[in-house]
Parts: C-alpha cells; sequence; structure tokens
C-alpha cells in the first residue's frame, strides 16, 4: 500500500492532530491547569483555520483509488466551515468555563472536533461508502453533544429526538443507496455517474434518489423532513445549537450539491429537479410560517433556519457552476449572521438565563451594543442591504436562474421573493421588540465576557464586509468556474 | 425451483417497511429502536444480495454491508446510552411522555 497518498488528506490529518493534543490534555494534564482547554484548543483551531488557506490555490488530488478527492473548491468549503467552527469554540468558551462544565469540558471539544472530521469526510468522499462512514461520524458525535446538559430533562428529550431521526434517516439513504448500487453496480460517484445516464427515468432510479433525498433532507431539515428541528434546537446547549444550526447544516448541503450534480447530474430534469422543486417550495413556506408565532428565541432561529435551508437549496436546483459558487457564499453569509444572532442569545442565557422573544423588550435602554449586533443580524438573515445577507440571496438567486429559460424556475424564485417579503416581517419583530418597545427592560445592564465580545465583533465584521466587499465572491466564483467539479457535467 | 434474486429483495423491502411501520406507530422507545434495527438490516440484505447475486465480480456491497453492520451498531449503543440517560429523569421511555418541548 502506498501510504503517501495520506498526504492529501492534509486538513483532516491536521484535525486529527489537534484532536489527539486536546485529548490528551484533557486525560493527562491536572485538574488545576484545565480551565486552559478552552483557550488552547481555540488557538489552535485558529492556526488550524489560517494554515488551511494556504491550501486554496493547491490542485486537485485523490486517494484510497479514488474514495477521496480534495481540490481547491473542497478545501474552501472545509475554510469555510472552519471559519464558522472557530466562532462557535470563541463563542462557547464562557459556557465551557462555568462551574457546571468542569469536568465534561474535554469531552465538548474532542466531540466537536469528530464531527468536524465527519463533516470533511463527507465532502471529500467520492465513494458512497466512505460518505456513509462521513456523515455517521458526524451526526452520532453530535446527538451526545445535543444531551450534554445532564441535569436538564429538555437536553435529554431533544437528544432523544435527534437520535432516532438520525438513525431512521440514515437508515432511509442506505436503502436507497443500495438500490442505486443495484440499478448501477458500483458506489463510486464516477461510474454512478457515467451508468446512471443511460437508465433514464426508469422508476426504481425515482424511489432510490427520492430515499436518497429523503435521508439528507432529514440532515438539511427539510419540509417535510424537519418535525426534529425545532425541538432539538430548543433543547441542547445554545453553544450546540448554534453549531447544528449552521457548521452541520452548510456541510449538509454541500455534500448534498455534490452528490446531485456528480452522480445523478444527467438525470437532473428528468428525475431530481422536481422532487428538489417540491421540497424548496414546501421548506422556505413552511419555515416561515411557523417562525412567525414563536417566543423562544432558540425555536425561533430554528424555524428561520429551516427556511433558509430552502434558500441554499436554491443553489442547488440550478445545477451549474454559479449556483455553487452562491451556495457556497450563501453558507458562509449564514455562518456569520446566524452565529451573530446565537452569540447574543448565549451571552444573555449565560448571564441571566433568558430566553425568549418577549424578555428582550427595550435590550436597547439596558444593553445597546448586544441589541445592535442582534439588528445586524437579523437584517443580514432577512437581507436587507447593505448587509451580506442581501448579497447572498442576490446571488442564490441569479445562480438558481443562470443559463436557463424554464418558467418553472423563475416561478420557484418568484416564490422564494415573496417568502423573502414574509420572514421581513418575523425577523423585524425581534428588532421591534428590542428597540420600539416603551415598557422597562427586563434584562439588566451587564458586560458579556472577552469571548463572547470578541466572537460577536467577529461575526459584525464579516456580516458587514461581506456585504461591502466583492473580494469575497468573486473568488470563490472564479473558483468554482475553474474546477472541473460541476463542468464535465453542465 | 430456481432461486431468484427478487426472493431475497421482496422480504428484505417487506422488513424495510415493517420496520418504518413500527418505527412510526410504537410509543416505546425501545421498540422503535428494534424497529429501526429491521431497517438497517433489510439495507445490509439488500447489498448482500445486490453483490452475489447481480455483480458477483465485485466485493463493493459485501463491504458496505460490512461496514453498515458496524455503524448500526455504534448507532444502537449511542441511542440506548441516550435513552436511559432519559429514563434516570423521566423513569419511563415512553414516547408520549417525552412532550415537554413546545413552542
Amino acid at each position: 500500500m502506498d501510504y503517501s497518498q495520506f498526504l492529501a488528506m492534509k486538513q483532516e490529518i491536521a484535525l486529527l492532530a489537534i484532536f489527539l493534543i486536546v485529548f490528551l490534555y484533557d486525560t493527562f494534564m491536572p485538574k488545576k491547569v484545565l480551565t486552559g482547554l478552552s483557550g488552547i484548543t481555540t488557538i489552535l483551531f485558529a492556526a488550524f483555520t489560517l494554515a488551511g488557506f494556504g491550501l486554496m490555490c493547491g490542485h486537485t488530488e485523490s486517494a484510497f483509488a479514488g474514495m477521496y478527492v480534495t481540490s481547491p473548491v473542497i478545501a474552501t468549503i472545509k475554510n469555510i466551515l472552519n471559519v464558522g467552527v472557530l466562532i462557535v469554540l470563541i463563542q462557547s468558551a464562557s459556557w465551557n468555563n462555568s462551574e457546571t462544565q468542569s469536568t465534561r469540558r474535554g469531552e465538548f471539544y474532542e466531540l466537536l472536533l469528530v464531527t468536524l472530521f465527519g463533516m470533511y469526510l463527507m465532502i471529500s468522499a467520492r465513494h458512497f461508502l466512505l460518505f456513509v462512514i462521513g456523515l455517521e461520524c458526524a451526526s452520532l458525535p453530535l446527538a451526545a453533544m445535543v444531551a450534554f446538559d445532564k441535569h436538564k430533562y429538555e437536553s435529554h428529550e431533544a437528544a432523544v429526538k435527534y437520535m432516532l431521526t438520525a438513525v431512521f434517516s440514515s437508515a432511509i439513504f442506505m436503502m436507497g443507496l443500495s438500490y442505486v448500487y443495484l440499478l448501477t453496480g458500483s458506489l463510486y460517484f464516477d461510474t454512478i455517474a457515467s451508468s446512471v445516464g443511460c437508465l433514464d427515468a426508469q422508476p426504481l432510479l425515482i424511489v432510490a434518489l427520492a430515499f436518497v433525498i429523503a435521508g439528507v433532507g432529514f440532515k438539511l431539515s427539510l419540509v417535510p423532513f424537519h418535525l426534529w428541528t425545532a425541538d432539538v434546537y430548543q433543547g441542547a446547549p445554545t453553544a450546540v445549537t448554534s453549531y447544528l444550526s449552521v457548521i452541520s447544516k452548510g456541510s449538509a448541503a454541500f455534500a448534498f450539491m455534490v452528490i446531485l450534480a456528480h452522480c445523478f447530474g444527467s438525470v437532473y430534469s428528468a428525475v431530481w429537479e422536481w422532487m428538489l422543486y417540491g421540497l424548496i417550495i414546501l421548506t422556505i413556506t413552511v419555515g416561515n410560517l411557523f417562525a412567525l408565532r414563536q417566543n423562544n428565541m432558540k425555536r425561533f432561529l430554528a424555524f428561520s433556519s429551516i427556511s433558509q435551508a430552502g434558500y441554499i437549496m436554491l443553489g442547488i436546483i440550478g445545477n451549474n457552476a454559479m449556483g455553487m459558487a452562491s451556495l457556497m457564499f450563501y453558507i458562509l453569509v449564514y455562518i456569520f449572521s446566524n452565529l451573530a444572532a446565537f452569540g447574543v442569545i448565549q451571552a444573555i442565557e449565560n448571564k441571566t438565563g433568558k430566553l425568549d422573544m418577549s424578555d428582550y423588550r427595550n435590550l436597547y435602554k439596558s444593553n445597546p451594543h448586544l441589541a445592535f449586533v442582534m439588528m445586524l443580524a437579523m437584517f443580514s438573515l432577512a437581507g436587507i442591504p447593505p448587509f451580506a445577507g442581501f448579497f447572498s440571496k442576490f446571488f442564490i438567486f441569479t445562480g438558481a436562474l443562470s443559463g436557463t429559460t424554464s418558467v418553472a424556475l423563475y416561478v420557484l424564485v418568484l416564490i422564494a421573493l415573496i417568502n423573502t417579503i414574509i420572514s421581513l416581517y418575523y425577523y423585524l419583530m425581534v428588532v421591534k421588540s428590542m428597540f420600539l418597545s416603551t415598557e422597562d427592560p427586563i434584562i439588566e445592564t451587564f458586560r458579556s465576557s472577552c469571548a463572547d465580545r470578541i466572537g460577536m465583533w467577529i461575526c459584525t465584521a464579516g456580516v458587514i464586509a461581506l456585504g461591502l466587499v466583492s473580494y469575497f465572491y468573486n473568488s470563490i466564483l472564479t473558483l468554482c468556474q475553474n474546477s472541473g467539479l460541476l463542468n464535465a457535467i453542465v | 425451483m430456481e432461486i431468484n434474486v427478487l426472493y431475497y429483495l421482496l422480504p428484505s423491502l417487506v422488513m424495510f417497511c415493517c420496520g418504518i411501520y413500527g418505527f412510526l406507530t410504537r410509543k416505546n422507545m425501545i421498540a422503535m429502536l428494534i424497529s429501526l434495527e429491521l431497517m438497517l438490516n433489510a439495507v445490509d440484505i439488500n447489498f448482500t444480495v445486490i453483490n452475489r447475486f447481480i455483480y458477483p465480480d465485485g466485493q463493493e456491497g459485501m463491504f458496505f454491508s460490512l461496514f453498515a453492520i458496524a455503524i448500526a451498531a455504534a448507532e444502537t449503543a449511542m441511542a440506548i446510552a441516550i435513552i436511559i440517560n432519559l429514563y434516570r429523569v423521566n423513569k419511563n421511555v415512553d414516547v408520549r411522555d417525552a412532550n415537554k418541548l413546545q413552542g
């Protein structure tokens, strides 16, 4: 066996090295210095994130007989996820340094790094065996992370719901895979892609693809597979919820795009375009309508993230390089804006334990900075210019429509646009209760911890910079147009 | 009588559907877990049979089922651990009682 092929997996190996360091530190160091664990992990991970940017100009490499592939685009999406994880690490520092977390601080970091490793595998996999291993490696530790608040009933209930739906969805996914295997005789993405073209729209292929889409749809919480989302988001510790809503979703969305465009690109209009079409309309609309009546902030963001997932899917349905670039940009923007919102929620929860939207009334009076960051996040999520969210929505609509003349897609984008206006209502409800309420504020003035503030600064800078500087989107677009990933199919 | 590949694929499909039915109707979490196990085993049967009867040249299906068995074991272990945790606070494993999270 040629061991040098492991060198292709630079990011995975570096991540495993960080995992080992954290694990050994947590196991063998004396109790007194264990409070430094959060700082050490964050610094190590920050160095890793910075080093990762060097890989973006590399070239395509593959390992394990083509099961694993890495390319500049894949390195870029991994870097985007890294940035998100770094912010999550910074924001969770004060929660992790609290008294209740003292005995299991290390486990949080270890589990988090392992799930990230699984997501890397999902993104890089070009064989369904590796993909399934990555998927499980990402979702099993996440279930343990959801159950992290050992003394809270809600955490356990959320974990049970997450675990049962995760296993159910992976069973459905693998059943779909077995039918794909029946039709094509291989599990390599390339071989499937070449033999699926001559199958056309066979009933068995439609069933297989429906199973595959349903399986991944559970992870992405697309409607009608979204029922676990709100409960899990509400019950899980806030740090885990923020991780679940941005990183897990972002990686699943990219992997989903690779599967659909790479393996099944040749049956795009025959089989999966209309499936995705229905899913997107349902996801955006139902997510929006349920978000309207939420009071708990985490539940509210859960439904908002469901409808955002629908928008992310718009980047896939276009099936072109521009859609791919806009999907990556959308994930990047979504990471910054959603984590800004979660940063504020977490800061307030750590100090006061308040989580309801009605508790946020007149937050502007008592904590103007927090209210400002929250407002920025809401504006960005709703898509108000000049913040990043507007441009990510704009590009994703353009990506869905570029190179197509189909009226159906125009109707889809119109529906998505109308839904943007509906979503404006509930995002602005938060802003209204923070700024325009006349009653006295419930939350007293406090100073959030240093790490929380750094996290919020990064998110604020990201939301503004991604909106104003066109460099980010342009470089992602150039990368995508140069890569052979979609060009081979389109 | 010759044993056709359909004689394997249909029972596994029935098994899979029983699993889905059980998952959706059972109220006891352990019973739900057993239903999930049925579904995962149906997948294993499918992969093995397809490899053995339709594509006997390669080994991909066999290896996939080997890995799927290991993954299913890990999933079950994880789910049992979480259910036991819930049992400690709730004193039963009925899904109808796990309904405190509501908006």
